[in-house]
């Protein structure tokens, strides 16, 4: 038996690899389940009612696709052009501490329509300056900005834990370590009345539709392709490596910079340490599960928050741990790269 | 400033330095061993967590300790096998497919653990390691008292740093593994078989990170809770580079950066509150990347590095 490189790679395996992929990531989670004892396809079902079974948990389940629409994405565009940006989650916190700053700043009696752009705003370019440090350690230096994006997260959870102990605590707070509320100007229009859902989701689906236009379409897509195909053949077809990858980075760790604000501005009202349960990380699987196409991560982000959200409905009616849910997004990601290096090669005796 | 200089002046210090420099020499050692044989394993912070929780509970479930360790050692090297089986045969991305075992095995410790130990408020506890009173050592004078009174898993630790030393630059295993490192095909033209000896290597690396994390829930502290492992995994994968791929360096760099960590532990209580704590929890890892700039030019790597071998391709 050995493996052989296919001369094409067949389109219909390439949309099946995530379908097959999540089947088997939930059916070796299907064993856990059946080891803690407990009925599989029960829980499966309670995964779904507690995700799509009712008007709450719909929007509930939207509401946790919004961060990870957009973390997806941070993470999609740069690993496109092989920058491993892993840092979405300081990101994350940064573009969140960001809006906290702003809006209880000069921006506080702003009316609405400049205060929402400039919110966001600030929150992007957050998210920006956190990625291009790593950025300028990897191109002045030659430091692997794996590790280095990875640290940073620690660096940025830390500074947002020390500004909302410090200069943005909330004194109203009941000595609880959060920051200063937004203003009222500055949250999301809700979607849908009586819920959590707010035009959040509809700023990162709009996004990611924008980002797959402008990386099919554009100059700059095209670059970003060929810097992550072959940085070498690139640069000698006259593609400026540095220049490429900057442009990438302040548009991956934007959007994870994005996705912070956007929580902030439409659920929480302020930032809280425990404001992202992993939304960085989880954006990593999403893009693998994409393949890395924006509007693809959209349905693979809806996926990890039915997931998630699910879980915890499946948790309070069959008792089991709704870490289920990180066990199974986890081991996608790991199916999906085996399922992907399946559209490349067979098995040939 | 007298104070400042004073916190060395303790042994307080130095045996700290000891004991939060175990889980790292274990870990950075892991990771060295893997990367000598060309793949970098990014697994290690969540292998590091499944050694912890996995060690832990065998001990609360009545196991002994080194019953405890050795359970850790070979849940690592199960993952370390799910890393090669993907990275060698495979040749997937070192770097995603690393990050998925990360979040699989974090995931899946605390699902297990969740699932075996009800939520309770005070978390339950196990008997961890004890110092040992080493006769000879705690005479020597200065460093006697910081190196006598560690527990067991600190002198493992050491003793492996050597061994692996000795391992990889004084036997023919040693050559091996550091020829398909660095070029495995011509490796494998000298009768090496670098899947055989990558696999290997990820196997053996990942067992001691996860040793390393059992140290942390059977020596360091008593009990197992989520992200107790705060990214010490990170911080050995930035140790490698450090170290430049040498067993003696890793051992000096862990116990170098352990020193800055006890040190920043003890200001604190010196300072007190007049610059925030965060600041002080940030050295570790701003020091780590501040090791990595130092060093990224520096540093042999070892040439095959994250390249993928497939027989006949190249």
């Amino acid at each position: 038996m050995r493996l052989e490189r296919r001369a094409h790679r067949p389109l219909a395996l390439v949309l099946l690899a995530p379908v097959i992929a999540v089947g088997a990531a939930l059916a070796i989670s299907g064993i856990l389940i059946a080891l803690a004892g407990a009925p599989v396809f029960e829980a499966y079902r309670q995964i779904l009612i507690g995700a799509f079974g009712s008007r709450l948990a719909i929007t509930e389940t939207l509401t946790r696709t919004t961060p990870l629409i957009l973390t997806g994405l941070a993470a999609a565009v740069a690993f496109r052009a092989r920058l491993w940006n892993i840092g979405a989650e300081g990101q994350f916190f940064v573009g969140a501490i960001a809006v906290a700053a702003f809006g209880a700043g000069f921006a506080s009696h702003w009316p609405a329509w400049a205060l929402i752009p400039s919110l966001l705003v600030a929150g992007a370019i957050a998210g920006m300056l956190l990625l291009l440090v790593p950025l300028m350690l990897r191109l002045r230096f030659g430091v692997d900005e794996v590790v280095t994006t990875l640290l940073l997260n620690f660096v940025a959870v830390l500074f947002v834990s020390m500004m909302i102990e410090g200069p943005l605590r909330d004194p109203l707070a009941f000595g609880w370590p959060q920051s200063v509320p937004v203003p009222e100007e500055g949250e999301l229009p809700r979607l849908v009345e009586r819920s959590r859902l707010h035009v959040g989701l509809l700023i990162a689906v709009v996004i990611g539709f924008v980002i797959h236009l402008a990386q099919s379409r554009t100059v700059f897509g095209l670059k970003s392709k060929a810097v992550g195909l072959n940085p070498k053949a690139a640069v000698f077809a006259g593609v400026p490596l540095a220049t490429t990858l900057v442009g990438v980075a302040c548009l991956s760790g934007g959007l994870a910079g994005l996705a912070g604000a956007i929580e902030v501005m439409g659920v929480k009202g302020y930032v809280t340490t425990d404001l992202s349960p992993g939304y960085g990380y989880a954006g990593i699987i999403v893009a693998m599960l994409a393949n890395l196409h924006p509007v693809g991560v959209i349905a693979a982000a809806l996926f990890a928050a039915a997931m998630f959200v699910g879980a915890d409905g499946m948790s309070r009616a069959i008792g089991i741990p709704s870490y289920i849910a990180d066990v199974t997004v986890a081991l996608s990601l790991l199916t999906m790269l085996v399922a992907l290096f399946f559209t490349q090669y067979r098995i040939r005796r | 400033m007298i104070e400042l200089i004073e916190i060395f002046g303790t042994a307080g210090l130095w045996a700290a330095v000891l004991r939060i420099a175990t889980p790292l020499i274990f870990g950075t050692l892991g990771a060295l061993l893997c990367e000598r044989a060309g793949v970098l394993n990014l697994g290690i912070e969540g292998i590091m967590t499944f050694g912890a929780m996995i060690g832990w509970l065998a001990v609360f479930n009545g196991a002994d300790l080194w019953t405890g360790i050795l359970v850790a050692a070979l849940s690592g090297a199960m993952f370390g096998l799910l890393h090669a089986i993907m990275t060698v045969p495979l040749g997937l991305s070192q770097h995603v497919t690393g990050l998925g075992i990360t979040l699989f095995a974090a995931s899946l410790s605390y699902f297990i653990f969740r699932l075996t130990v009800p939520l309770a408020a005070t978390p339950p506890t196990i008997t961890p390691f004890q110092p040992l009173d080493i006769p000879f050592l705690s005479d020597l004078p200065f460093i006697g008292a910081a190196l006598a009174n560690q527990t067991a898993p600190t002198y493992l630790a050491i003793a492996t740093a050597g061994l692996l030393a000795y391992i990889l630059f004084r036997t023919p295993l040693g050559l091996a593994i550091r020829m398909t490192g660095e070029n495995p095909h011509a490796a494998e033209a000298q009768g090496v078989n670098p899947v055989a000896v990558r696999i290997g290597c990820i196997m053996a690396g990942s067992a001691l990170m996860a040793v390393g994390g059992a140290f942390l829930t059977l020596s360091a502290f008593n009990s197992f809770f989520p992200t107790m492992v705060q990214g010490r995994g990170w911080v050995c994968i930035a140790l490698v580079v450090f170290a430049s791929w040498r067993p003696g360096r890793a051992l000096l760099g862990a116990l170098l950066f352990a020193l800055f960590d006890a040190y920043q532990l003890r200001l604190q209580t010196v300072v007190g509150r007049a610059i925030p704590y965060q600041l002080f929890l940030m050295v570790p890892y701003v020091l780590s990347i501040l090791a990595l700039v130092v060093m990224a030019r520096r540093a042999r790597v070892p040439q095959a590095l994250m390249q993928p071998f497939r027989r006949g391709e190249r």
